[in-house]
């Protein structure tokens, strides 16, 4: 029981409380926090096992990007959020499907590494990923990098609004002025040609 | 250290990953329950790249990890777009009424 042992311990243990409160917890909000806890988790990981780099990569990519990417999806679909019906019927299938996975999963993993010598972490330096990359893997960096341009490019696409028809189809969702604030339903009952005059813009648009 | 720990851990959470799509309704949910399961592959390939063969293979282990974290930096952004294009012709994110290709 060395040092690394305690330390990813603690890290897993997070890690994994984190990921299973990701997956039940009843806030959408709360579920993506809880995603960005156990992401900082394995990048926590990544730092035991002596991988510095990757765990850099994990805190800026996910961390930093793919969180504010989801809380983004969470606050602009603006799908019940609250604690409404997220889950599905399915849930009984779910927990037989992950857990008998995890058994199964678990029991093999343990039957082959049981015998297995503890041995140290190994560091290997920036310097030589670096190296690999641009001598060895070259060409599937390049094609990474295209796949990135047409993700880019797909989602720019795919998420436009079109310009010909933005006013006149009716499944448009819509906004309510139901439960804004008061100075707001104020402002729109003392000035009832600004929201014509918005929807008529938006139309020609 | 043993190796039999995180691969346990990424066991577990593959498996919570698995269990997120089965059983949870909301498409974000599904689309972080994704990130989970790529994230577990992510942590067996650093383990076994720097517990069991270290000096081998030309550090190819990391270099996947590197590489699933991209692809699924760009898989995250086309998803979250189809969502939105879902959600403006169907105001709805719930993964059980996308039922526009079944027939």
């Amino acid at each position: 029981m060395t040092g690394y042992d305690v330390v990813f311990a603690l890290v897993g243990l997070v890690t994994a409380g984190a990921a299973i409160l990701t997956v039940t917890s009843k806030n959408l909000v709360h579920a993506a926090l809880h995603l960005a806890v156990t992401l900082a988790g394995i990048a926590g990981v990544f730092l035991v096992l002596h991988a510095d780099f990757l765990a850099l990569v994990q805190l800026i990519v996910y961390v930093g990007a793919v969180t504010v990417l989801f809380l983004f999806g969470l606050m602009l679909t603006r799908a019940p959020i609250g604690r409404e019906a997220l889950d599905s019927q399915n849930r009984g299938l779910g927990l037989a499907v992950a857990g008998g996975l995890f058994v199964t999963l678990a029991a093999l993993i343990v039957q082959a590494y049981a015998g297995h010598p503890s041995v140290l972490p190994q560091r290997i330096p920036t310097e030589a990923i670096g190296m690999v990359i641009f001598s060895q893997w070259v060409l599937p960096f390049e094609v990474l990098s295209m796949l990135l341009l047409a993700a880019l490019i797909g989602a720019i696409v795919l998420a436009r609004r079109e310009a010909g028809d933005s006013g006149d189809t009716v499944d448009q969702t819509r906004i309510e002025f139901g439960d804004a604030p008061s100075t707001e339903q104020g402002r729109a009952a003392t000035e009832p040609v600004e929201l014509g005059a918005g929807e008529s813009g938006s139309e020609s648009r | 250290m043993s190796p039999i720990g995180p691969l346990l851990l990424a066991t577990l959470l593959f498996c919570v990953g698995v269990y997120g799509i089965i059983a949870r309704r909301n498409a974000v949910l599904v689309l972080m329950s994704v990130e989970l399961m790529l994230n577990a592959v992510n942590i067996n390939l650093v383990a076994f790249q720097n517990l069991l063969w270290p000096e081998t293979a030309f550090v190819s282990g990391q270099l996947f990890a590197l590489f699933i974290i991209a692809v699924a930096a760009a898989e995250v952004g086309v998803g979250l777009a189809i969502l939105f294009n879902l959600f403006r012709n169907r105001a709805s994110v719930n993964v059980d009424d996308v039922d526009l290709m079944r027939w």
